[in-house]
């Protein structure tokens, strides 16, 4: 098969899985007759009602924002705080029990109090939380990548009296680079999970807690079309960085090809 | 070969033993020469005796146990701005993420120098080399060959006085490394740079050099320090057919093998180096 060809297969094959298995939803659902699974077709109608217009702003709009800085903040700390854990073996010393024991601990059991000690159930909360979490594979997988650079790499670097920042820069930073995605891509999709805990847990708006509010009030089909908007929100998103990380990473993947060879 | 501009470089009776009490290994005892300006000197010694212990010292990468490097009098602590180092391993010193043209650049890029000035710099080195065609690629894209001639092209870019070369073509073919050998012969004419090369190949030695310093195995020293004076230029049929290259091959060539350890003891003679150690 060509490459083309294989190519067009599975994305073919990428869409039509999904569409059969909405199909055979319907075809069940219109037959099952039952309030709990309502049909697909009504869950769709609610969900373009829902989402698509009078709550994208209401609802949708906080919810991804949060998501946005949480796992942004993640980032940023997670790779400033990582690079220098990967450099400094007695840094790492210092700080891995630290981070294997704060890891360890079930997101919902810090739920509480971070509402207690933030004052919030706002979006200071939300976000600080989805940040904490996500903090952890990015770090970890920083950590893991910085100690993994090649000696020879920046031995030659120190040879030809390249600084320490600019090694930082030019050397440790993209040779870490490829760990890092690795990290933010398990990130993303805890961003996901966390945003719906802490929207659900307390919150005033956010797709969680429409999901919350159509549970209690037994609106099945809102309920239904919120659970087909956060998977199909955690979906885009991780497309969107394996986009964003197949063009930074191009080399990456060259660079490994013509290692197997 | 212009020569006799005075010493640059000293050794003077550098030791380095890795590890303390009884599992110490004492991989270089003491090794004392001196190079020239201009000279090209080649190292050379059986496997494991130290010389890239050696080298590391020479370019301030690694502190000496015991006595000092002195370039043009004053000791070697860190690396100092008018040496460049080639690796063995050039898949692993050249930086994957960036193209030839930036790999070369990496050196420069902290120098007090106008943007023009860089990229001349840059483009001479590649020209030097014969890459000005490949400076877009990334260094996977480029054979074993090309890939190390990117690194000695970075070399030439920093405009070192002195190139310290580890054993800069082990890792290619014979064809390659003939064709290395000659390049760098030429860069050296071409850069007026003093070279001090490692390598545990004795041909590359008496091919390449104006002196050859014979080790012994580790604990190592100094085992002998031979004058080559074959003519220039050199050719890798004509120099090589010389009885004189005859000679001065089978000299080197027993100096080592009379040298040649046991087993047992050569398992000890190559300590992995502290920098090579994962935390």
């Amino acid at each position: 098969m060509s490459k083309g060809a294989y190519r067009a297969t599975a994305i073919a094959a990428e869409v039509a899985v999904p569409v059969a298995i909405l199909l055979a939803w319907q075809a069940w659902t219109a037959q099952a007759n039952d309030p709990k699974f309502p049909r697909l077709s009504t869950i769709l109608v609610e969900f373009r009602e829902l989402w698509l217009f009078s709550q994208f702003e209401l609802h949708v709009v906080p919810s991804l924002t949060r998501i946005a800085l949480g796992f942004g903040i993640a980032v940023i700390v997670g790779v400033a705080i990582g690079i220098p854990l990967g450099l400094s073996r007695r840094g790492r010393i210092l700080a891995m029990p630290h981070i294997e024991w704060w890891r360890a601990m079930p997101p919902p059991a810090l739920l509480p109090i971070s509402i207690v000690l933030l004052h919030s159930i706002g979006d200071r909360q939300k976000v600080s939380f989805i940040a904490f979490f996500c903090l952890f594979p990015i770090l970890l997988n920083t950590i893991d990548g910085v100690r993994g650079i090649d000696p020879a790499l920046m031995e030659t670097a120190r040879s030809y009296g390249v600084g320490r920042f600019e090694r930082i820069g030019r050397i440790v930073f993209p040779a870490a680079l490829p760990q890092i995605f690795a990290g933010m891509r398990t990130s993303l999709s805890l961003a996901v999970i966390m945003m719906v805990l802490t929207e659900y847990f307390s919150s005033t708006s956010g797709v969680g807690y429409v999901l919350l509010i159509s549970k209690n009030t037994f609106q099945l089909a809102p309920m239904w079309a919120a659970i087909v908007l956060i998977g199909l929100l955690g979906y885009l998103l991780n497309l969107l960085l394996v986009l964003i990380e197949r063009r930074v990473l191009a080399w990456h993947r060259g660079w490994r090809a013509a290692a197997a060879q | 070969m212009s020569k006799g501009g005075g010493q640059v470089l000293e050794i003077r009776n550098l030791g380095k033993t890795y590890g303390t009490g009884e599992r110490a290994t004492h991989a270089i005892a003491d090794v004392s020469f001196a190079v020239e300006d201009g000279e090209f000197v080649c190292v050379v010694g059986p496997s494991g005796c130290g010389k890239t212990t050696l080298l590391k010292c020479v370019a301030g990468l690694l502190n000496p146990g015991s006595g000092e490097v002195l370039l043009r009098g004053s000791q070697v602590t860190s690396p100092p701005e008018e040496m460049a180092l080639v690796f063995q391993e050039y898949g692993r010193s050249l930086m994957p993420w960036s193209s030839v043209w930036n790999n070369v650049l990496l050196p420069l890029r902290h120098k007090k120098l106008a943007a023009k000035e860089r990229k001349q710099l840059v483009e001479e080195a590649l020209a030097a080399v014969g890459l000005t065609r490949f400076s877009h690629h990334y260094p996977w894209q480029l054979s074993g060959g090309m890939q190390q001639r990117v690194a000695i092209a970075r070399a030439l870019a920093y405009q070192p006085s002195i190139l310290l070369m580890d054993e800069p073509f082990a890792s290619v073919d014979a064809q390659t490394r003939g064709d290395l050998e000659d390049l760098i012969l030429q860069v050296r004419e071409e850069f007026a740079v003093t070279i001090l090369f490692v390598t545990h190949d004795i041909d590359e030695s008496v091919y390449l050099s104006d002196r050859v310093v014979v080790l012994t195995h580790a604990p190592t020293e100094v085992k002998e320090i031979i004058a080559v004076d074959l003519p220039f230029p050199r050719d890798q049929i004509s120099t090589k057919e010389l009885p004189e290259f005859a000679h001065l091959r089978g000299h080197v060539y027993r100096l080592i093998k009379r040298d040649q350890v046991e087993p047992a003891e050569l398992a000890l003679a190559e300590p992995v180096p502290e920098s090579g150690r994962r935390g």
